[in-house]
């Protein structure tokens, strides 16, 4: 059994804390980074910032962070300020830009980090957990310090929100209305450094900038609005962080870094199948139901043709041979639509074998026959398509007219009769 | 021809400008009267765009320098409206038809400060001049290209400014809306205000500008439309481009525009 009464340790509350304030101000920086197309400079940066660290910790013989988080900001921001150096003044592509000062920054890094190791300074051992992260070490001192990182950075964000809007969407206009671009590219390059150089405490570099960037894409699919997105980017990464940190806890051998971007991936996958509008699932749904109302006005026309083709209207009792003969339908399709047409009131079962049409469900019938026949002439009459190219066409149509299409259509055709179409 | 006003609204002198050591702008030297709307045109590629970036300072400029009401730009920005061409956003981002409206309105506020209700008010105001109201709250990436141009229009408007400059403001409008758009452009410069639009269509040319800077990397005339409109400098800035030019010496041939294909 998993001892639960642990989370309320202190030491663990610690770890929580820091690595949900750690995941809220990545996340809310994030935001911005990924509006801004620099997703992938997330990586370089948490990349560049080992030299830094390893440098710090040369110079300083000590592994607080009060002295490691200036040296990782400082390369950090180094490899920002090259990356685009490097695209501005040569012709190498932001990606290729990225993959060079990536590289070369990280085997600077791992080299410093093996001097260090074969120097025999004291307490250096526990260094290369910035590789992957060491939020179980986390102690009361490293919270209290990321905790007010992550409240100035949140604070940055509330108080140049409109203006790093304005210079994500359209830096030119921002320029042009007299904001100070450069300045704020910058300040917000600091940020995101700033949030990366504290977020790789939990969960290391490899994994930061999943960190950065996969609230902010997971968000973008369920709003259109730009601070709605940024609350759910924090939403969806404290979530993460919160259980991240918790499962690693209850399962103590479970590192908590990777779990935390596991909940993020989880997070994303299940926002790709059922977010609104763009997720599989709706997509998904909304294709079976046209297909369902596609199948039922299909049968509600042919029960109406056969209606018009029989003398007596009195006697209009049909059996599901009828409608097969008239449309080729599979058996177990017919019976779904059919039991779906009688619990919506548009088709009544006479007795075993006979079926008949409500009022309604003549009326209904009688609108798809009329609107196949609409298209049809529409496109013989207006378009110049020859009638016996016509048919195919307003099968589907028919299922997709609007009554204002109807109107207009009705307008240029007026009211033309029906055709029953009975083989 | 090259006409030159006394207290111009807009001076250029000698304006240079190139990227990567390649000149785009080759001494560009021409002044604009208060109170017109002026039209600039010539080929793709003639700078165009970029003469008005560089009247805002968003390109560096190499020789020569912009003076606007007899200023430098810093001084008098808030006067100064400029709309970009529309390819230079993403309309993917979050932000809804009226959020980008409301974007004219910040140059009007603090640090810190946030839109506040006589914004909205605005904004929704210039909406309705363009006839988007009904499109406040819709996500800029389901509008279509005409429409988004509109937009962009309608935050210039919101910028309240007494300059205009807009780069191809109407590619992508339809004519009805482009004419209502120009009817009110004309009226904002019987008010003393003065716009100058880049723009692509010589046959609307005539009816919608008083003045026409047409251009070529180098500028070829600065004056009154009718005395720039002729066939020699038209040639001028066009030669080579054999399409455009075929069909505007036919009709320059005819020495009558129409006022509007029906
Ligand atoms: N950022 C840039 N870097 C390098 N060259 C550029 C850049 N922007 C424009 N150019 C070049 O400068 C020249 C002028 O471009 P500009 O965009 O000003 O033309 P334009 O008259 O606005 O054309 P269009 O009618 O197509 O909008 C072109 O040859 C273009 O290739
Ligand atoms: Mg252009």
């Amino acid at each position: 059994m998993f001892n639960y009464s642990i989370l309320f340790n202190p030491n663990v509350m610690y770890v929580v804390l820091g690595c949900l304030l750690m995941s809220v101000s990545a996340s809310t920086v994030g935001t911005f980074t990924f509006l801004r197309k620099k997703s992938l400079i997330g990586d370089a940066v948490a990349h560049a910032i080992l030299p830094g660290i390893c440098l710090a910790f040369i110079l300083n013989g000590t592994k607080n962070p009060l002295y490691l988080i200036p040296g990782a900001f400082l390369t950090g921001w180094l490899s920002i300020l090259l990356v685009d150096a490097i695209t501005h003044h040569s012709k190498i592509k932001q990606d290729a830009a990225i993959s060079i000062v990536l590289s070369v920054f990280f085997g600077t890094g791992i080299w410093l980090l093996t001097v260090i190791q074969h120097s025999g300074m004291d307490n250096q051992s526990g260094l290369d957990a910035f590789l992957f992260g060491k939020a179980a070490a986390l102690t009361s001192f490293d919270v209290w310090v990321f905790g007010i990182v992550a409240l100035l950075l949140i604070a940055a964000i509330w108080a140049f929100y409109k203006e790093f809007q304005l210079l994500s969407f359209d830096k030119d206009f921002a320029q042009s209305i007299g904001y100070k671009t450069q300045l704020l590219e910058l300040l917000l390059s600091g940020l995101t450094v700033l949030a990366i150089v504290t977020g790789i405490q939990a969960v290391g570099v490899v994994l930061m900038a999943s960190l950065l960037i996969a609230p902010a894409a997971t968000a973008r699919f369920w709003t259109d609005k730009l601070h709605v997105m940024i609350f759910i980017a924090i939403l969806i990464s404290s979530v993460s962080a919160i259980i991240g940190a918790s499962v690693s806890y209850i399962a103590p051998s479970m590192p908590t870094g990777p779990w935390i971007v596991m909940v993020l991936s989880l997070c994303a996958v299940l926002t790709f199948i059922f977010a609104p509008h763009k997720g599989i699932v709706v997509k998904w749904l909304k294709q079976r139901r046209n297909q369902q109302q596609m199948l039922e006005e299909n049968i509600l026309k042919t029960f109406y043709y056969l209606t018009q083709t029989t003398p007596d209207s009195d006697k209009a009792y049909f059996k599901l041979t009828d409608i097969q003969k008239q449309r080729s339908l599979r058996e177990s399709e017919l019976n779904k639509g059919i039991e779906a047409l009688i619990s919506e009131g548009y088709i009544e079962k006479q007795n075993d074998q006979y079926y008949t049409l409500t009022k309604e469900g003549l009326h209904q019938g009688k609108r798809v026959a009329h609107l196949h026949r609409l298209w049809e002439l529409y496109l013989t009459e207006y378009l110049r398509i020859a009638p016996d190219h016509v048919h195919d066409d307003a099968e589907t149509i028919e299922h997709v007219l609007t009554p204002e299409l109807q109107e207009r259509l009705e307008i240029i055709l007026g009211n033309p009769e029906i055709k029953p179409e009975v083989k | 021809m090259i006409q030159q006003v006394e207290q111009p609204l807009i001076e250029i002198h000698d304006l240079t400008v190139t990227y990567h050591r390649k000149p785009v702008l080759w001494g560009i030297d021409f002044t604009l009267p208060k109170g017109i709307i002026a039209g600039i045109m010539g080929p793709n590629g003639a700078g165009k765009s970029t003469l008005i970036k560089a009247m805002m300072g968003l390109v560096p400029v190499g020789s020569g320098y912009v003076k606007l009401f007899g200023e430098d730009l810093k001084e008098v920005r808030a006067k100064v409206s400029y709309v970009p061409q529309k390819e230079s956003v993403d309309w993917d981002f979050p932000a809804s038809a009226l959020d980008v409206v409301l974007m004219g309105r910040y140059g009007k506020l603090k640090w810190f400060q946030r839109p506040r209700k006589a914004d909205r008010d605005v904004a929704m105001d210039c909406l309705k001049k363009v006839g988007m109201e009904a499109f406040a709250n819709r996500q800029i990436s389901q509008l279509s290209g005409g429409q988004q141009q509109r937009v962009f229009i309608a935050r210039s408007l919101a910028q309240d400014a007494d300059l205009y400059l807009m780069d191809e403001p109407f590619a992508g409008v339809d004519i009805a809306t482009e004419t209502a758009i120009v009817e009110l452009l004309k009226e904002m410069t019987s008010e003393g205000k003065t716009v100058v639009v880049v723009h692509h269509d010589l046959q609307s040319a005539e009816n919608y500008f008083d003045w026409l800077v047409l251009m070529n990397l180098r500028l070829v005339a600065s004056g009154p439309i009718k005395e720039v409109m002729t066939k020699e400098l038209l040639q001028e800035t066009y030669g080579g481009k054999l399409n455009i030019l075929t069909t505007v010496t036919d009709l320059l041939n005819k020495q009558d525009f129409p006022i509007r294909e029906k």
